[in-house]
Order: structure tokens, then C-alpha cells, then sequence
């Protein structure tokens, strides 16, 4: 099998594990999935490094490859942060109340 | 053997990540849920970099530097309110690190046949997603005017430029050496970007934002295609399939399709709306109001797009205990449309404090209106409205609405008679059991927190 052929099926599959569980996801934590979400497909930061990380890569591709890395880390850490920050403020009702 | 651990991290890091949104699932488990996340990057950050192709650092840290002095202030210091902005730079962003990516791929390999494929893909998506979320920020941030423009022959514009897009790209597939195509693929697909957004209204935007989530993430996942690299693909694939189900939730809750939201803009029926202004309304003070609220067993608040741009989640707050504390049973319903994104409503009541077990979902507070007391409206418009139900003719018929109607008296704050996004007049306000409560949303809250400080306790 190639290599792009289990692209595929890691992809389809990946999909579908997706779906199923972001099904289950409480409409209460939507913003935050959705920051979430964002933070995990700043996983193109590996492929920003790859490319700005190479020997000898031309100009173009530096400058390039460095703006990528610097756009993804950028989301990255702002992306796990706030969506921390969002989850830490949801509260269930405190025992002193009832 | 180090060629046997690199794979190792990466398989660990995809674990994680979905390790992570699995436990997004219930607010108990979510922070559980940011941590294996963050773990699951930062081995998928050290397995790129020890990898031996990676020879040159400096510039790699100086961007790791630059990107962390953008990300940090960003996310401790941004307002709240200003989430939906966020999410879309964040989305920019993505999109252009991908499209990035894409673009220095091609120069430096001029790939063939499937890899060539995905680059397209790729780059097609990340440049049409970085302008269209570019786009979005601006409406968001009201820089550009939040009304859907729209004219003539619209859309055929628009699938016109997509279509020469598709066929330059699939042009340079055929043909990777004809490099003087792809500066043209990459303007026709930036282009199509701010044009995809220009007719959509405020209104839509829950839509909008989610699906160019899931584009961000199709983006990377194309990439993953491109570098073969697999962690690539299913990060890219769970975040293009978040994306695609949370719009298809927030199409669900308009009762609108996909191409209705991109196609057909909403302001189209703005011209028929106004002819019912003018017609009697009742409406109350601070101090009729407070005494309502302080009379009532139990009250359901639904708040808005509008509660978010003034700000009244905190005042709304000091409400809520005033009204526990007398007894008074206050709940929450939230429509999944409500605001700019999807649960938008919810992490401004979370930051007020609001404990989350008193916000409800459409369908499980519906069936108790005709047992409330009294339903608070507040800032929220289309989503109460019961046109939506009763008159097939209007332009958001089938919309499910939460059934404020149905509740025994009707308060609704308001700035002025003006109908909401969608332009289309609300029948609510006209209702005998309705009292319009005029002024801003935070103002007028406050001083209803006054006033029932005021009352005392009745027994």
C-alpha cells in the first residue's frame, strides 16, 4: 500500500473518530472546543519547521517558512491559553448557595 | 534507532490530541483535556525539531520568540467579549501558515502528480481562508459594516472566480512547471476569500466562523497529504470535522442550508420589514420591571447578541443573586445561534460567574415556558422570534426559536423599536403580555438591581 493510500485511511478514519466525538461535545463548551480545535491544527507549525529549519533552503523559503512559525506558534499559545482561561471560569454552582 | 522514536512522538502527540477534545466533552473533565493537548504539541514541536533534516535553529527560535510574545498578551489580556475577533485572526492565521507552507513547498520541489494535488488543496484553502477570516474579523470588529452587501449577479461572480481558481490549480496539477500560474492561483483564491464573506450579515456569522474552522483545518490536513506526514493529517482532519459539525449545528438552529448561508444573504428582505413600526407597545421603568421580577416564583433570562455588545453579563450577574437570594428560581436559555459564535452566550455568563448548571439548551427549557413566570429578554431578537413558527411566510420561518411567548409575562430590553440583523419585525413586542423595557442593556439591568435592592423582601 502506499503511503499516500494510508493517508487516506488515516484521514478518513481520523474523520470519523472526529464526528463521533465531537458529537458528544456540551453546546456549553463550544467556544472553547472551537479554540481548541484551533490550537491542534496550529500543528502545521511542524511543517513550518521543517521548512524553515533546512539546510540549504533558498531565501524564499526562509521567509516564508519563518512567518508560518511564527503565525502558528502565535496560535499555538494563545489557543491553549484562552481556551484554558474560558474553562477555568466555568463554575458549577457553589456549595455555599444551596 | 532514532529513526524508530521519531514516529513515536508524533503517534503520542496524535493520541493526545485526541485524548484532548474527547474530554472536552463535560466542563469536570475540559482542563484535563487542554493539558494533554499542550502536551501532545509540545512533543509533536521537539520530534520536528530533532529531526536530522532540521539543521538551522535561529531562525526557528527567533520565530518560536515572536510568536509567543503575539500569543501571550493575546490570550490573558483580550476581553472576553472579544472572543468571535479572536477566533477569526486565529483562523487567519492558520490559514496562512498552511497557504505558507504550501507556497515554499512548491518553489522549492515543484512536486508531481498526488503530492502536487494536495499542495493545491492546501493552498487553495489556506489563502481563501485567511482573506474570508480576514473579512470576518473586520465585520466583527465592525471596521467593515456588518450588513450583508450585496448586488446583482453576486454569485455568479463569485462561483465565477472560484471556478477560475479550481482551474488554475488544476492547471498547475496537470502542469507543476508552469510557475507563472501560481502567483495567479494564489490571488484568485485571496480574492475569493473576501468575496465568499462580503454578503454575509452579523447575523450568520456562528455559521461563517465555524465553517472556516473547519477549513483552516482541511488546510492542514491537505498539508499532511503534501509532506506525508500523518499527525498532520489527523490533527488537520479533527479540526475540519469540529468545523463542519458545529456549522451544521448552527445551520440546523436557523433551519437554513449551507448555500443558503453563503448564497443567499439575509438582508435581501430588509425592504418589507418595517411597515408594522408604529404600532402600540407597552413599556415599563426600572421600577415596574424590578417589581415584576421580585413577584415571580421563577424567571428565565435569554440573552443576545446584545447582551454581549453592552457588555451586561456582570450586571446581569449581581440580577441573578439578588433574585436567588430572594427566592426567585433563574435560569438560562441559550439558542445555539445566539450571539456571534457557537456558545458565545455561554463563556460570557461563565466569566460573569454564572454557575453553568443554570444554562439551558433550546430543547430542554422549551417545554417549561408556559410554567415561567416571567421571560427576560435581553438583547436577543430573532431567536424569540414566533414569526418563525407561525408565519410560513417569513424570511426565517422553520428557525426553532426558544418560546419566550409562551411564558406568563414577557419583558424585553431593548435599545429602540429598530428590528434586529435579520431586519425582520418581531411579533413578541406587539403582544399584550409584553412590556418593552427601552435603554441599554447594562444600564437598564443596573438599575433594576437598584430598585430590587430596594423592595425588600416580600412575604
Amino acid at each position: 500500500m502506499s503511503s499516500y493510500e494510508i493517508g487516506i485511511w488515516v484521514f478518513m478514519l481520523a474523520a470519523f473518530l472526529g464526528f463521533e466525538l465531537i458529537r458528544r461535545v456540551s453546546p456549553l463548551l463550544h467556544t472553547p472546543l472551537m479554540s481548541l480545535t484551533n490550537a491542534i491544527s496550529a500543528i502545521a507549525v511542524v511543517g513550518a519547521i521543517l521548512i524553515t529549519g533546512e539546510k540549504d533552503t533558498s531565501t524564499l523559503s526562509r521567509v516564508l517558512g519563518f512567518i508560518a512559525v511564527v503565525a502558528s506558534v502565535t496560535n499555538v499559545v494563545s489557543g491553549y491559553l484562552i481556551t484554558d482561561r474560558m474553562l477555568k471560569m466555568f463554575k458549577k454552582r457553589g456549595p455555599e448557595k444551596r | 534507532m532514532t529513526a524508530a522514536i521519531f514516529p513515536a512522538f508524533y503517534i503520542l502527540a496524535a493520541a493526545g490530541f485526541i485524548l484532548a477534545i474527547k474530554w472536552m466533552s463535560s466542563p469536570a473533565t475540559a482542563r484535563r483535556g487542554v493539558i494533554v493537548g499542550e502536551m501532545g504539541m509540545l512533543l509533536a514541536v521537539v520530534g520536528t525539531l530533532l529531526r536530522h533534516e532540521v539543521v538551522n535553529y535561529e531562525w526557528i527560535l527567533i520565530a518560536f520568540f515572536v510568536g509567543s510574545a503575539i500569543g501571550v498578551p493575546i490570550a490573558y489580556y483580550m476581553p472576553m467579549t472579544a472572543v468571535p475577533q479572536r477566533t477569526a485572526i486565529s483562523h487567519a492565521c492558520g490559514a496562512l501558515a498552511s497557504a505558507l507552507i504550501g507556497t515554499a513547498e512548491y518553489y522549492r520541489r515543484m512536486p508531481h502528480g498526488f503530492v502536487m494535488g494536495a499542495l493545491v488543496l492546501e493552498t487553495l484553502l489556506g489563502f481563501l481562508t485567511c482573506t474570508a477570516s480576514l473579512m470576518a474579523f473586520g465585520k466583527l470588529q465592525e471596521i467593515l459594516p456588518t450588513r450583508p452587501i450585496t448586488y446583482r449577479g453576486q454569485n455568479i461572480v463569485n462561483l465565477g472566480i472560484f471556478g477560475l481558481a479550481v482551474a488554475t490549480g488544476i492547471a498547475l496539477i496537470v502542469s507543476p512547471e508552469q510557475s507563472w500560474l501560481f502567483p495567479i492561483f494564489m490571488s484568485l483564491s485571496l480574492v475569493f476569500g473576501v468575496l465568499l464573506i462580503v454578503p454575509i450579515g452579523g447575523a450568520d456569522m456562528p455559521t461563517v466562523i465555524a465553517l472556516l474552522n473547519s477549513y483552516a483545518g482541511l488546510s492542514a490536513s491537505a498539508m499532511g497529504f503534501a509532506l506525508d506526514n500523518k499527525l498532520l493529517i489527523v490533527a488537520g482532519a479533527l479540526d475540519g470535522s469540529s468545523g463542519f459539525i458545529l456549522s451544521v449545528i448552527m445551520c440546523r438552529a436557523m433551519n437554513r442550508s449551507f448555500s443558503n448561508v453563503l448564497f443567499g444573504a439575509f438582508g435581501a428582505i430588509q425592504a418589507t420589514a418595517k411597515q408594522t413600526t408604529g404600532r402600540p407597545v407597552r413599556s415599563a421603568s426600572p421600577e415596574e420591571a424590578a417589581e415584576i421580577l421580585n413577584a415571580a416564583r421563577n424567571v428565565v433570562i435569554i440573552p443576545g447578541y446584545g447582551m454581549a455588545v453592552a457588555q451586561a453579563q456582570h450586571k446581569l450577574r449581581e440580577m441573578y443573586d439578588v433574585l436567588n437570594r430572594r427566592g426567585v428560581d433563574v435560569r438560562f436559555a441559550i439558542h445555539p445561534v445566539a450571539g456571534r459564535m457557537p456558545g458565545h452566550m455561554n463563556v460570557l455568563l461563565a466569566e460573569a460567574d454564572i454557575p453553568y448548571d443554570r444554562l439551558f439548551e433550546m430543547d430542554d427549557i422549551n417545554p417549561e415556558f408556559p410554567r415561567v413566570d416571567v421571560a427576560l429578554v435581553l438583547g436577543a431578537n430573532d431567536v424569540v422570534n414566533p414569526a418563525a413558527t407561525n408565519d410560513r411566510n417569513s424570511p426565517i420561518a422553520g428557525m426553532p426559536i426558544l418560546h419566550a411567548h409562551e411564558a406568563n409575562t414577557v419583558m424585553v430590553v431593548k435599545r429602540s423599536m429598530n428590528p434586529g440583523f435579520a431586519g425582520i419585525d418581531n411579533e413578541l413586542y406587539y403582544m399584550e403580555k409584553t412590556l418593552m423595557l427601552f435603554g441599554d442593556a447594562k444600564a437598564f439591568v443596573a438599575s433594576i438591581v437598584k430598585e430590587l435592592n430596594a423592595v425588600g423582601v416580600p412575604h
